[in-house]
């Protein structure tokens, strides 16, 4: 079973073949949505009607490629900013709670720490009804107690920032507290001794050593929130992020525009995820 | 506690607690309060199990919410008999190089979004797909088959989205069993089967336990792949919350719904942990 004991020949063939085929069920979706982005012709289907960049750079109907078609390019810049504003909150706020439960100690710690683990189990689609009926719920008691209109709590990014912020802040905290977890305190000892203050040891010694962490926290929780369906599917109003813009598209009738746009969502987030690996390398 | 570290601790705990109640505890509560309630007339509401009754009443809603139920249950089998061989193949016989981009190589897919994924295996089974392409090429169909829409195809993309899931926390306790371990039980004379059965499952029992419980929960709250994957039979009870939300505009019933998959994804979850003997705080961590 393992390489130190001799098995059989065709038992690991077998054994092989059927790795070999995992890793093609798992890399063939994503190879046919990459090469029908170059399929000259309005369907992502077969036949196949020869090479083209249209899907790309085309300007002219039907065949409008990702660099000239609006919509689209609105829904990535949407998704951008969404991803900026949730990957920096949840960074902060996970690196607070991860030092809160590194360095106290308290009464209510366990209860916290397992509430801090909830939304991990909580369905998507759940925390994003919970959250939007508790926005519309406050929105509408500030109307009717002084005539406010909190277009804020209404669906809309501001909702779509918050829902996707309450779940993946868990998974910021987690990857920066297995960081935390192995730095030595001594170290924070010796700065003190050496005259800093907490604070200044902290930025100066513990937050260094947090780097790697803090950077894979962002790009985690950048690359989570862009992926975001289902929270952000219940908490969307008109200003849809990429993966609702293409939903919508997708229900309409697939073109190759989509696999275009899918293509250059495949480079963008192997090169995040390559320069996090890099980093966390260092 | 010195005052420094006192006023520390009140400026760490803060926005844990503010997130906390705000956007997970009250908003949950909240769901409930409106779950319970009736509209009895123009901005007139009452407290009642009228949400819940329907949910019994209606032959379909009770139907879906079993079928989602018993599927995400046999997604999550079928992710981890599948996995599982890979993740000990990672863990235990490829070595150095092979074995980190083996593992890279099974993270890639879920670098991309879930929509991007659905649509390549839309693109492979529909009736003008691939597969369909393919199996007319080599003469095993006469005509285009049509093989979307349909619980197979939804399985399909239901075990591809999780897989990973599964992988990761597989591998990573697999890798803690010491190969001296697996020799000494084939040294006191132990076969492939009992030893798997003896020594490797339950040491990757954690893995076994994290890895289907993440599983099991995206399954059951996934939207995407049923609606684009599945066929009209195969409603998902994700889809019943959405309409009763989004085009019904019937938020009680959608409230109640979807605290009823709150309340199963929970009962599933608390249960796997009881059977095994697990705790959440380990599970998490380990996954």
């Amino acid at each position: 079973m393992i390489p130190s004991m001799p098995r059989p020949r065709a038992y690991r063939l077998i054994y092989g073949a059927y790795v070999t085929l995992f890793f093609v069920y798992l890399a063939l979706p994503l190879a046919v949505v990459a090469v029908f982005a170059f399929n000259d012709s309005v369907f992502p289907a077969l036949p196949w009607e020869g090479f083209t960049w249209n899907w790309f750079f085309g300007d002219a109907r039907p065949q409008i490629g990702v660099f000239h078609e609006r919509r689209i390019l609105r829904a990535i810049g949407t998704s951008v900013l969404v991803g900026a504003c949730v990957s920096a909150l949840s960074l902060v706020v996970g690196t607070s709670n991860a030092f809160l439960f590194n360095r106290y100690r308290f009464r209510g710690r366990g209860l916290l720490y397992v509430l801090m683990l909830l939304p991990l189990v909580i369905p998507g689609i759940v925390l994003g009804i919970s959250i939007l009926v508790f926005s519309s719920t406050v929105a509408n008691a500030a109307w009717d107690a002084w005539q406010w209109d909190l277009v804020a709590l209404r669906p809309g990014l501001v909702l779509v920032i918050l829902g996707q912020f309450s779940f993946i802040t868990t998974i910021a905290t987690l990857v920066i507290s297995a960081r935390l977890q192995k730095f030595d305190r001594s170290l924070e000892e010796a700065a003190l001794n050496l005259g800093a203050g907490r604070l200044t040891a902290v930025r100066t010694v513990t937050l260094p050593f947090l780097a790697p962490a803090l950077v894979g926290a962002f790009v985690v929780a950048f690359l989570m929130s862009f992926e975001n369906f289902n929270t952000t599917l219940m908490l969307v109003g008109s200003d849809a992020p990429l993966t609702i813009a293409m939903f919508d598209r997708l229900k309409e009738g697939s073109t190759p525009l989509l696999n275009a746009v899918s293509l250059l969502l495949m480079l963008g987030s192997s090169v995040l995820a390559l320069t996090m690996i890099v980093f966390q390398r260092r | 506690m010195r005052a420094g570290t006192r006023l520390g601790f009140v400026l760490l705990i803060a926005p844990l607690l503010l997130w906390l109640v705000l956007l997970i505890v009250i908003p949950h509560i909240d769901l409930a309060l409106l779950s319970l309630r009736e509209r009895v007339g123009v901005g007139e509401y009452a407290v009642s199990m009228a949400n819940y009754r329907t949910f019994l009443d209606e032959p379909l809603y009770l139907w879906t919410f079993l079928r989602t139920a018993v599927m995400a249950v046999l997604a999550t089998a079928i992710t981890l008999v599948i996995g599982f061989p890979v993740s000990f193949y990672i863990a235990k016989i490829a070595r150095g190089r092979v074995q980190s981009a083996l593992f890279l190589l099974c993270l890639v897919p879920f670098w991309v979004s879930e929509l991007v994924r659905t649509f390549g295996w839309m693109i492979l089974l529909r009736e003008t797909g691939l597969i369909s392409g393919l199996l007319q090429w080599i003469g095993v169909a006469d005509g285009p088959v049509e093989m979307l829409y349909n619980d197979a195809a939804m399985m399909v993309g239901l075990v591809y989205t999780s897989m990973l899931f599964m992988v990761v926390p597989l591998v990573t306790t697999l890798e803690s069993l010491d190969d001296g371990i697996i020799e000494a039980g084939y040294d006191l004379g132990g076969s492939g089967p009992s030893v798997l059965r003896e020594i490797i499952i339950p040491h990757a029992v954690p893995g076994i336990v994290a890895g289907s419980i993440v599983v099991f929960m995206l399954s059951l709250g996934n939207y995407l792949t049923p609606t684009m994957l599945g066929g009209k039979d195969s409603l998902w009870f994700t889809e019943l919350i959405y309409s009763q939300f989004i085009v019904r505009f019937n938020w009680e019933l959608g409230a109640a719904f979807g605290f009823l998959l709150l309340v199963l994804s929970s009962v599933i979850v608390w249960a796997m942990l009881r059977l095994t003997g697990q705790t959440l705080e380990k599970t998490m961590g380990s996954a």
